[in-house]
């Protein structure tokens, strides 16, 4: 197996009915990835698309090679991986595999999510199918319902409230408040959260994801090409880890509701891999998606004990400048959640801050950080640990 | 007359000067502004010199049938069958698919010259379509 680095990367800012489409939001994110890789694009051979719902909602599949068309790769291999919310790090993952595995020298990752000209109805149906849809779909059951169901055991289970939540939310809106890219980009505080509308007791409108639409692409390459397009003074990033674990897509078929077993494995083999341990990590660039969904994180990956990781970085510890900080671009909540694509803006957040290029939302001295992208309640859990060289 | 159901096209800012020339009863083509290569439909970069600077020229109407194909199976609400489906050469070099009216399906063939006529639905969208070259 060879190494495998991440080279460059683009970002579209995250936006809400601006009409543009999938394939000029995609080709946008590649052109400033291979811009930042200094790369030509007759060295790229592959690219992997990351989407979860562009089928339902524009009617529109195949979009390995309809965007490698788009960007003026027409005939290199291409194709779409989808797992739901976590489809871009899927997407990374497979990259990866085409690297590491000699097949090709260097590839693009893009994450395409188009959403919001749909209706609200529409775009409930179509994330339910990352449910399982036999057992929890069908009795309509949505991903907040899911997400409210697990919250209120957690309270339940260890005797905490909605208060307790509400610094995971804060935090992350600090955070997008100063990047550009952000689609909530301001601030809220704890009024601001508690007070947020109640969407399914016990989850508010500020423990969830906003819908909105985005792309992003970073480029994978081997050690030879990472070399010869490295731009003076910033650090290689080699990506250290990259890892897979699942669960049941159902709740109901879980025996400990509250233990997120595709974090866990998906961790441990990351974490392996890349021959390093949670204290080695600077930053955890998590899947946010719903504040509860932090708190289990952070315990199934090692952070925080059993039941403690709801009060994990009540001391300032998940800050910018904390021990452990976390969404430290604004994370699901404030950079938004284009679903497919959320995957691939956290590894190109994660590749700025590991090359000193963060700005505002630099984590200092930040050099190994785990990265991680969730699909359902916690179904596809895709790790990546990044690293600079 | 087309009824209203008919699906409408992913229509944004990106391609909207396209609908916007057919709303004005003009044909559009993109253009290259990096080797003035035309390209149809609209997309972001160019496939020869990959130049995402673009313009846009209006088009003669003028085409021969490249292709076509006569839908009587499935049908879907909106449309009128037999429909028939055709892919035009346009005189300027690119190529469309789009809609042959005014025509019977047996008169149909490879070659046939059409021009292009604006075709307007009763909810008020217009839609560029072809129909035999000189056909009243
Ligand atoms: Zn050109």
């Amino acid at each position: 197996m060879r190494d495998v680095y991440l080279i460059g990367i683009g970002q579209t800012k995250t936006t809400k009915n601006a009409g543009i489409r999938g394939r000029y939001l995609a080709a946008d994110a590649i052109e400033q990835a291979l811009e930042s890789a200094g790369l030509e694009r007759d060295r790229i051979s592959m690219l992997v698309t990351g989407n979860m719902m562009s089928g339902m909602l524009t009617q529109q599949q195949q979009l390995g090679a309809l965007i490698a068309d788009v960007v003026g790769l027409r005939g290199i291999e291409a194709a779409t991986v989808e797992s739901a919310c976590s489809s871009g790090a899927a997407a990374a993952r497979w990259a990866f595999m085409g690297v590491a595995g000699g097949f090709h020298d260097a590839a693009i990752v893009c994450g395409i999510e188009r959403m919001t000209h749909a209706g609200r109805e529409d775009i409930t149906a179509a994330l339910a199918t990352a449910a399982d849809w036999e057992l929890e779909g069908c009795k309509g059951e949505s991903f907040i319902s899911l997400n409210a169901k697990l919250m209120k055991l957690y309270m339940e289970a260890y005797g905490v409230t909605a208060a307790d939540f509400a610094h995971f939310a804060i935090t992350a809106h600090d955070n997008g408040y100063t990047n550009p890219n952000a689609f909530l980009q301001k601030q809220i505080d704890f009024d601001t959260y508690m007070n947020s509308r109640m969407l399914v007791d016990p989850v508010k409108l500020f423990d969830a994801p906003p819908v909105c639409d985005g792309a992003a692409a970073v480029i994978l390459a081997c050690e030879d090409v990472a070399r010869a397009a490295a731009r003076s003074g910033l650090p290689l990033i080699k990506v250290a880890g990259s890892a897979i674990g699942t669960d049941s897509l159902a709740l109901a078929e879980r025996v400990d509701q509250l233990q997120l077993s595709g974090v866990a494995l998906s961790t441990k083999r990351a974490f392996a891999q890349a021959g390093v341990s949670k204290d080695d990590i600077d930053l955890f660039e998590l899947h946010d998606a719903y504040t509860i969904i932090t708190s289990l994180s952070l315990e199934a990956a090692g952070f925080a004990e059993k039941g403690r990781g709801v009060h994990f970085g009540k001391d300032g510890e998940i800050a910018l400048d904390g021990k452990l900080p976390i969404s430290t671009m604004g994370g699901l909540k404030s950079r938004g959640h284009p679903v497919g694509a959320t995957g691939v803006y956290q590894l190109a957040e994660t590749y700025m801050q590991l090359t000193g290029t963060a700005g505002a939302n630099q984590v200092p001295g930040a050099e190994v950080a785990l990265i991680q992208n969730i699909g359902g309640t916690g179904a596809t859990v895709i790790s990546h640990v990044l690293m600079a060289a | 007359m087309t009824d209203p159901r008919r699906i409408k096209p992913p229509m944004g800012p990106d391609n909207g000067w396209w609908w916007d020339m057919a709303a004005a009863g003009k044909l559009g083509i993109q253009r290259c502004a990096g080797c003035q290569t035309l390209r149809h439909p609209p997309t972001p970069m160019c496939g020869d010199c990959h130049s995402t600077q673009w313009d846009t020229v209006e088009a003669s109407g003028a085409g021969t049938v490249c292709s076509y194909t006569v839908l009587t199976h499935p049908q879907f609400p909106g449309y009128q069958y037999p429909l028939i489906i055709i892919l035009v050469d346009l005189a300027e070099g690119t190529r469309l698919t789009s809609q042959l009216v005014d025509c019977e399906p047996e008169n149909v063939e490879f070659g046939l010259p059409v021009e292009m006529i604006i075709q307007e639905d009763p909810d008020g969208f217009k839609l560029p379509v072809f129909k035999p070259a000189g056909a009243a």
